[in-house]
């Protein structure tokens, strides 16, 4: 069929094998060096920074940039930064951005348009040439979520040249978490807290900060030729065993911490054979249909299109925004739209999220990064929701 | 040339029923034939028989002040026409109006009502077949009432 | 000079309106030609193209011209808003973005050796038009073919001449009826499941492609299983809120399918666990 053949060949898988036993140590200070390898080969470093009294994603250029120091105190509808009794520089979980901003951009024009005669031109609508990217601070989870969108947005029936031309020379750094939020549950998800060696090298470099008595550093590992590279541009020294057992340390730390999970083992025919749940009207009675989930949801991609032109009607734009299920809109078609209480939205985001996705994707849809559980202003729990319907609870929050 | 008996018999309608009871329903049944324009029955009048479309074409109308007949259904080859005829107070409902040239075997509804009162078993039969036509009506007559083409 | 068509699917292509014919009151058939020098391109019975109409919006419409006809393509378009009443009001010569074409066709393949009963409710006979001319155009490899076709009243009726003309081909069936009559209507009236019954069908060798609005969709399925037809030789083709077609934006998601890139046609099979939930 033609469209198909719009199929733009794929960035080629590394077949080359990477050792990734060997890890080194990093002083703090030298992930400055770090950062600054990474911008002398042209990179836009992206990392977390404090921000309106969040840890969000933006531009940084050096160390002087990161949260050192802070850490984000998270709960159902709760979020505030707090100060730490050290200076660790990723002492933190999740904030309520994730890399989808970059990769998955809430605005975009997808193209513009003139008219000519009667009839009208698509502009040349080359984007400009971007800098690649650099994210410092990729969570276990982030880069699962990374995964989920690329399946989705690159490897279906289409390909998404937007999120390809982001994605492809995206250079990740990981850095796995030595402490949870109780939000956190992507153990249960099986997404982390650790990094996971891959076959399919996603990931560039992973780090894990240490803070014992051998001082702050980073026990360091490549995850691809390219970031074997740029590690040898800063000065690293052999990591120990003791290096090694303290950061297991740490990430095990971070996994036992957990108190929430999904049982995952049949939550798609869960879901699928309880469409008429009461539990859905007990939370349909709680939500507010804000769409905050997803717009913290790392892998939900859904967006809109708005065509827009100007007063005198010569030029016109298309522009792609984000967009939620949850609106009244949605699912509009004349005559109005399908899903118009608030049960049939939060019903829908939920079952596709965990279910339906299987079915589309091969894989959840969720990550288990819990920034659904702290962004909702009321506190829906979306591992709540799911053993409540499978004890058959309709009974709502404590 | 097909006989009445093998027609009637022949029919969904009457499957299964005893041939006793089909031989009676023989006994009273007739070819007829309506012109197209002719009105087979009207609103009001009493309700004795009943037809098998044969072949041609019936609108079911209903009138409205200020309104021309208003044709809600149609009918056509192997439709049965009416069933006022086996319910109090057995005056048809609305106008039945031959659209085409129609020819119909006409039953005797008045004489079949009559047996079925005193047979109860024959009643069932007949009322379980009629149950069937009225629930499948209904079910076309409320699609019709959604107006599912209509622009909302 | 000619222009080699790039088939980015997220790029609209101007083609141009060659005419605008009124079938009703308030629907229009448009046919478009690929700019001079433009290659045209083909498209499977069933598939949708996104029109868009410049600075006002894009919408999907079904093909419903002939797939044999491989330099025009032509939609028919009931106004109902603003972007199908600006579609419908473009002059002659006009240029309305096209891209596409998008989703999976009706099963015309499978469907060889068969008989064909197209059942149409309203706008719906639009996308199955396509079927109807690949089966006529290719007679010889198909059984009988049946076109029930169900429209609100006789002035709403799509296709008058074709429809007739259809009705003489060899072994090929045309019924026809309206949810309202009027006064000069002399054919049948009542829904479109009441035709079944005049319908000469074979259910075992019968493959069924419905299309029309979901409710009706809906009856007409129960109907065609109660004759005897199999769940997976009835077709439906399902419609959803779409805003990319290439199964990107998520609007158009049904339960696990995005009707854009998995459908729009489907299998009853498919469905059926699906058409019975409220708000799904």
């Amino acid at each position: 069929m033609v469209a198909e053949s719009v199929l733009a060949t794929r960035e080629p898988s590394r077949s080359e094998a990477v050792s990734q036993e060997v890890q080194a140590i990093l002083a703090a200070t030298e992930l400055g060096t770090l950062i600054e390898a990474l911008l002398h080969r042209g990179y836009a470093v992206v990392g977390p920074t404090v921000r309106d009294g969040a840890i969000v994603y933006d531009q940084i250029e050096s160390l002087q940039d990161l949260p050192a120091g802070w850490t984000d105190e998270q709960a159902p509808g709760h979020y505030r930064l707090k100060r730490r009794d050290d200076d660790a520089l990723f002492g933190y979980v999740v904030g309520p951005q994730s890399w989808k901003k970059y990769l998955h951009p809430a605005e975009v024009r997808l193209w513009s348009a003139e008219r000519k005669n009667s009839t009208f031109r698509i502009l040349n609508n080359e984007e400009k040439v971007r800098a690649p990217q650099a994210f410092l601070g990729v969570r276990a989870c982030e880069l699962a979520a990374i995964a989920v969108q690329d399946r989705v947005l690159l490897e279906d029936k289409y390909r998404d040249p937007i999120y390809g031309s982001r994605r492809t020379g995206a250079f990740l750094i990981a850095v796995e978490c030595t402490q949870s939020a109780p939000t956190c549950f992507c153990r249960s998800m099986g997404t982390g807290p650790a990094v996971a060696d891959r076959a399919d090298h996603l990931v560039d470099l992973v780090l894990t900060e240490l803070q014992g008595s051998r001082g702050h550093r980073f026990l360091v590992r490549a995850g691809s030729d390219r970031g074997a590279e740029v590690l040898h541009e800063v000065k690293t020294t052999p990591a120990t065993d003791a290096d090694r057992k303290e950061a297991e340390a740490g990430v095990e730390k971070a996994g036992s911490q957990q108190v929430r999970g999904i049982d995952n083992s049949d939550v798609k025919e869960l879901l699928y054979r309880n469409f008429e749940h009461p539990r859905w009207d007990n939370v349909a009675a709680r939500c507010l249909t804000c769409a905050n989930c997803t717009m913290v949801c790392p892998t939900c991609f859904c967006t809109t299109v708005e065509d827009v032109s100007d007063v005198s009607g010569v030029h016109a734009e298309r522009w792609r925004r984000w967009d939620s299920c949850f609106t009244q809109t949605y699912s509009y078609i004349h005559g109005g739209s399908v899903r118009t209480s608030v049960k049939s939205r939060y019903r829908q985001w939920m079952t596709h999220k965990l279910a339906a996705w299987i079915d589309q994707f091969g894989s959840s849809g969720c990550v288990g990064c819990g920034r659904c559980i702290t962004w909702c202003p009321v506190g829906i729990d979306i591992t709540e929701e799911v053993r409540a319907m499978r004890e058959g609870a309709s009974h709502g929050n404590p | 040339m097909e006989t009445l008996e093998r027609i009637i018999a022949d029919h969904p309608f009457f499957a299964e029923l005893e041939s006793y009871y089909t031989g009676l329903l023989t006994g009273c049944a007739a070819n007829v034939r309506f012109q197209p324009g002719q009105y087979i029955f009207k609103e009001g009048e009493e309700a004795n028989e009943f037809y098998l479309i044969r072949s041609g074409k019936v609108a079911l109308e209903l009138f409205a002040p200020q309104h021309k007949p208003i044709v809600v259904e149609t009918l056509q080859d192997g439709d049965i026409l009416g069933w006022s005829w086996l319910l109090p107070p057995y005056l048809w409902k609305f106008h039945a109006h031959a659209v085409q040239d129609t020819r119909a075997i006409s039953l005797d509804g008045k004489c079949l009502r009559t047996k079925c009162e005193q047979n109860h078993d024959l009643g069932y039969e007949v009322l379980k077949r009629f149950a069937q036509i009225m629930e499948r009506r209904l079910e076309a007559t409320r699609l019709q009432l959604l107006d599912v083409y209509a622009v909302k | 000079m000619a222009t080699a068509v790039t088939y980015d699917p997220m790029l609209p292509h101007p083609y141009l309106v060659q005419s605008v014919s009124k079938e009703t009151p308030d629907t229009f058939t448009l046919k478009l030609a690929p700019e001079p020098g433009a290659n045209g391109g083909s498209f499977r019975p069933g598939q949708f193209s996104m029109l868009w109409v410049f600075g006002v919006g894009e919408l999907p419409i079904s093909i419903s011209g002939n797939p044999a006809e491989h330099d025009q393509l032509v939609y028919t378009v009931r106004s109902v808003g603003q972007a199908t009443n600006a579609l419908v009001s473009q002059r002659v010569g006009a240029g309305v973005g096209v891209r596409g074409p998008f989703g999976t066709g009706w099963p015309v393949d499978a469907a060889r050796g068969r008989d064909v009963i197209v059942v149409a409710g309203g706008i719906g006979l639009a996308p199955l038009r396509p079927v109807v001319y690949e089966v006529l155009k290719h007679r010889g490899d198909y059984g009988r073919l049946v076109v029930l076709y169900g429209a609100r009243s006789p002035h709403d009726l799509l296709y008058r001449k074709e429809l007739a003309s259809w009705a003489k081909q060899k072994d090929t069936q045309v019924l026809v009826t309206v949810d309202y009559g009027g006064l000069s209507w002399r054919g049948h009236v009542g829904v479109v499941t009441t035709l079944f019954k005049y319908a000469r069908l074979k259910p075992a060798q019968s493959v069924a492609m419905v299309c029309g609005p979901e409710i009706m969709m809906r009856f007409v399925a129960r109907d065609l299983l109660s004759h005897g037809l199999s769940r997976n030789d009835i077709y439906l083709s399902m419609e959803r809120n779409m805003k990319c077609a290439v199964g990107f934006c998520g609007h158009c998601q049904y339960g696990p399918h995005f009707i854009c890139k998995d459908g729009p046609v489907f299998t009853y099979e498919q469905m059926r666990p699906l058409l019975e939930k409220y708000e799904l």
